[in-house]
């Protein structure tokens, strides 16, 4: 099964260096977990075994944004803490992608306060909205999912910058 | 003696020619103390023997919003040799934004006075590091006070370019 299956007769197959690059990076999204708030405790619960994001390749957790590809913005973010994400943000190496997850982070959630972003589309480029208050963590395993379907897409004239 | 009695007692043979007005609702027993005094009042109400109010648990703020004696400073102490808490109220007059610091009296009111002055306004005389606590320092309002827009004023925040 699998890989083995295509290698009939002469032991190898033909593909693009693109489509095996895209392959490999969507199966090895290593996420920034930007735990501000609440949503932070779902997103442990997808870390651990029992919802276990290790089944998408992604569950390398890096403290640092310079190993990452993919932050996920877990929380409430207020003005103060938006500058904080957004240079977490830059330090992390093309390409990357960001999950809004929650409705804090997509849209001020509850928080309609003159402290809190309402949205952090107004100063990140968010690839997927998360929906739930917090979302359960299969809601962000479908993020993911969504996410790697991006990624699966994308061909290296698409990271110009990189 | 019961000491409520012996609370209001000690504050009015201490005090001479100070009016004291106290209420009690739902077994929480309020002083209303004057501007003027309230540091030697703490200190009175800290250093008593019997009295021992040796924790400031929260110093808050009231904002009317009305022109005369618009503000009004709540204290919240707490006796744990009696396990007796004590609220505390000062009314700051008319056109007054200012009042004495307690922090001499109970170092933990430090921080929360730097939260009535974020939030309030409300300056401290003899504070030792007067900043604001939550808000940005370049902040220029307070969003506690009745004239701010619960959605804040547009543009008072900055946030991160995209």
């Amino acid at each position: 099964m699998g890989i083995e299956a295509q290698l009939t007769g002469d032991g190898f197959f033909t593909t693009t260096i693109d489509a095996l690059i895209a392959w490999a990076r969507k199966n090895s999204v290593w996420p920034m977990p930007m735990g501000i708030s609440c949503c932070a405790i779902e997103m442990m619960a997808v870390g651990g075994a029992k919802y276990d994001i290790a089944r998408f390749g992604s569950e390398v957790m890096r403290m640092t944004p310079r190993q990452s590809d993919c932050m996920i913005v877990a929380g409430t973010v207020t003005y103060k803490m938006a500058h904080v994400v957004r240079k977490i943000y830059d330090q992390m190496p093309d390409p990357k992608w960001v999950i809004a997850m929650g409705a804090c982070t997509s849209s001020g959630g509850m928080y309609r306060s003159y402290s809190v972003v309402q949205g952090i589309d107004q100063f990140l480029p968010v690839d997927i909205y998360t929906a739930g208050c917090p979302p359960r963590p299969d809601n962000l395993l479908n993020a993911l999912i969504a996410i790697q379907d991006k990624i699966g897409k994308t061909r290296a004239k698409d990271f110009p910058n990189s | 003696m019961e000491l409520k009695e012996k609370i209001l007692l000690k504050l009015k043979t201490h005090f001479k020619d100070v009016d004291f007005s106290t209420e009690e609702f739902r077994g929480e027993y309020c002083i209303t103390i004057p501007n003027k005094i309230i540091v030697d009042a703490c200190e009175l109400l800290k250093n008593d023997e019997e009295l021992a109010f040796n924790l400031c648990e929260d110093i808050t703020a009231v904002d009317w919003g009305r022109l005369n004696n618009r503000f009004t400073m709540v204290y919240f102490i707490f006796s744990m040799k009696n396990r007796f808490r004590l609220k505390i109220k000062c009314d700051l007059g008319d056109g007054v934004e200012k009042i004495d610091s307690v922090t001499s009296v109970w170092k933990s009111a430090n921080w929360a006075e730097r939260e009535v002055y974020d939030m309030y306004g409300i300056e401290f005389n003899n504070h030792p590091d007067l900043r604001r606590m939550y808000m940005p320092e370049s902040f220029e309002y307070h969003p506690l006070r009745k004239e701010f827009p619960v959605m804040g004023i547009p543009g008072s925040l900055s946030l991160p370019k995209k």
